[in-house]
């Protein structure tokens, strides 16, 4: 597998520390006696791609429900900028410019291609309810302007030519397409990828690692995946879990070289039986 | 050559959707002046069924709430209209567009309700809505009227309503066609505004609320907002059916909206395929025409009136078991696999 060699785009020692965008301070996260997450900080800077890695149950999809507002954080601080967004509703975050995509993709079922990433683009509506009843010229503006949104991002990640298909009906990539168009189309600043990769072949994933540096440009990404190929070389930061709690985070030459995280893969190979990734 | 040449169909919404109300109004038209007195009253009572079960499609169609209170909602329609139509002082357009305005007001406070409810929760719920509220007619009867219910006067055509239909038609203007007529402009008309809705951002986001919440959220949509504004919009629909409902039949009562009406507007909605008006309009017309139908038939058969009239329902039920095992989709499900097959091999494709 070829992937983008970004180490130009980066300066080999430290990387340059931009005001972070989106950060998590101490971010615990209890279920009954279990603790998810403890202790879990990180932050989001603008123009960089951050990989949150780690073995299975390390936390790694509840520190995306904390980031979303979908899981309220027992203890720990969020904030976007300087304001602090812990617990807003998940509906005000994305519309502060916090996008996400699932691990099971989420496309609406009963929705074409165009439709699920229209909604996607849903945030940057300007007119209401009686526009759309009496469909008023303005109602009509304000849905070209959302299919403008739409249309680019299919173009982006290339799916255009899908448009009046509906989801059931597309293989499985393109769907994983779908939905990172309905994520972009929201035009957000802070990316959220919830294993991008997986399910993916060689060649889908060398696209999609293009692409992912290709967004920052736009947008902060922080991205979870079992690929560490693809995470080392799309990352400009990492951070790794094992069990709720942060056991290493830098650059991804720091991160592999450290003794802590080659012990939490060797932990979790030992665990799984030695067939993990 | 199936689809009409682009050039001919309009591109804006509002357009497209005025023309396609006015070729019904032409064909409402020729119908209501074409056919007896009593099939008139037939296609009255059809009127107010289609103006519930669109309304209706949308709530379950499109938004995936279901509702068995539907004709609770009539009834609130129905009863405001006939208090408003009590003395001689208030027009019947108002009084619609008021028990409109109420019956949403309703819907508010039960969508509220209902947002948080799913399944059958939502099912019973809604449920119990269609037991009670009847009931209320029957404990406030002082200004509901217990069981024997209000009785309404029914409207009379403005002058210049009986004048444009003599110059349109040069036949007479029976009540039974005038109140037909009240019945398919108010249809027409809702038609057209849950069309609009429909093909507009709101019918879009009220799919992808029923197809996936968390995505939904996560796109920034607020999922109880529009779950409770689907519900309104609904709510006012069947309003304005109880509206029709009372002219036409000249009642409000509480044995007009029992269980088995709210049950009629869900079958009605599933046998015509769920989200789609025309399935609307055609299970509302199976409603209205099947069971006369199948007594016709039956008595035609050699049975007496009394096993003739039994028919009617078990058909009914017939049919609702065959739609639902051969074409979940409805009857409009089933059109548009034809259509879609047509054009794959017509070879357009």
């Amino acid at each position: 597998m070829t992937l983008p060699d970004t180490s130009e785009t980066r300066s080999p020692s430290a990387p340059p520390d931009p005001a972070p965008l989106f950060t998590a301070e101490g971010v615990t996260v209890r279920f009954g006696g279990l603790t998810a997450l403890d202790d879990v900080s990180l932050a989001a800077r603008p123009r960089e791609v951050h990989g949150v890695i780690g073995p299975n149950g390390a936390g790694k999809t509840t520190f995306f429900n904390v980031c979303c507002g979908f899981v309220r954080p027992d203890q720990g601080t969020l904030r976007w900028r300087d304001e602090p967004v812990r617990g807003l509703h998940p509906a005000r975050l994305a519309g502060m410019g916090i996008a996400r995509t699932l691990q099971g993709l989420g496309l609406f079922a009963g929705l074409t291609v165009a439709e699920n990433v229209l909604v996607g683009a849903d945030r940057f509506r300007r007119t209401g309810f009686a526009s759309s009843l009496f469909a008023l010229p303005r109602a009509a503006a304000d849905e070209r302007s959302l299919r403008e949104r739409a249309d680019r991002a299919l173009e982006e990640v290339g799916v255009a030519s899908y448009t009046g298909r509906y989801p059931g009906s597309l293989p499985y990539p393109v769907r994983k397409r779908v939905a990172l168009a309905r994520a972009l189309a929201a035009d957000p600043e802070l990316l959220l990828l919830d294993e991008p990769a997986s399910g993916l072949g060689a060649d889908d994933m060398t696209e999609l690692g293009e692409l992912v540096r290709g967004l920052t440009e736009r947008m902060a990404v922080v991205l979870v995946d079992h690929h560490m190929d693809l995470v080392m070389a799309v990352c400009d930061r990492i951070t790794v879990l094992d069990f709720g709690r942060v056991v290493a985070a830098g650059s991804p030459a720091q991160v592999r070289d450290d003794q802590a995280v080659i012990d939490a893969y060797l932990g979790e190979e030992a665990r799984a039986g030695g067939d993990d990734d | 050559m199936r689809t009409l040449p682009r050039r001919f169909v309009p591109r804006s919404l509002l357009l497209r959707n005025l023309l396609g109300v006015l070729a019904g109004l032409v064909v409402v038209v020729l119908v209501l002046e074409t056919t007896s007195p009593f099939r008139n009253s037939q296609l009255a009572t059809m009127s107010y069924y289609a103006i519930a079960a669109a309304g209706l499609t949308v709530l379950t169609g499109l938004n995936g709430q279901i509702s068995l209170g539907h004709g609770a909602l009539m009834a609130v329609g129905a009863y405001t209209t006939a208090l408003l139509l009590e003395g001689d002082a208030v027009p019947f357009s108002l009084a619609m567009l008021v028990a409109a305005a109420v019956t949403a007001l309703v819907g508010i406070l039960v969508g509220a309700a209902a947002s948080r409810l799913h399944g059958p929760y939502l099912a019973g719920a809604t449920l119990a809505l269609a037991v009670g509220v009847p009931g209320l007619a029957i404990y406030f009867d002082g200004l509901l009227g217990g069981e024997q219910g209000l009785s309404v006067r029914s409207p009379r055509p403005p002058d210049w309503f009986a004048d444009a239909h003599y110059f349109v038609t040069a036949g007479d203007l029976s009540s039974a066609k005038y109140l037909a007529y009240i019945g398919w402009l108010t249809l027409l008309l809702v038609i057209l505004l849950l069309a609009n809705l429909m093909a507009s951002r709101f019918g879009r986001v009220w799919r992808a609320v029923r197809d996936d919440e968390v995505a939904a959220e996560l796109a920034g949509l607020r999922l109880g907002r529009l779950r409770v504004l689907a519900f309104v919009v609904s709510a006012a629909c069947a309003g304005l059916a109880g509206a029709v409902l009372a002219m036409v039949v000249r009642l409000a009562a509480p044995s007009g909206f029992t269980i088995v009406l709210s049950l009629s507007l869900l079958t009605a909605v599933v046998v015509g395929g769920l989200g789609s008006i025309a399935g609307a309009l055609l299970g509302s017309a199976l409603l209205v025409f099947l069971p006369p139908a199948v007594t016709n038939l039956g008595t035609g058969a050699g049975l007496t009136g009394v096993q003739a009239a039994q028919l009617a329902p078990l058909v009914y039920g017939v049919v609702l078991v065959v739609v639902m095992l051969l074409a979940p989709g409805g009857a409009m499900g089933l059109l548009r696999r034809f259509w879609r097959r047509g054009i794959n091999q017509g070879g357009s494709r």
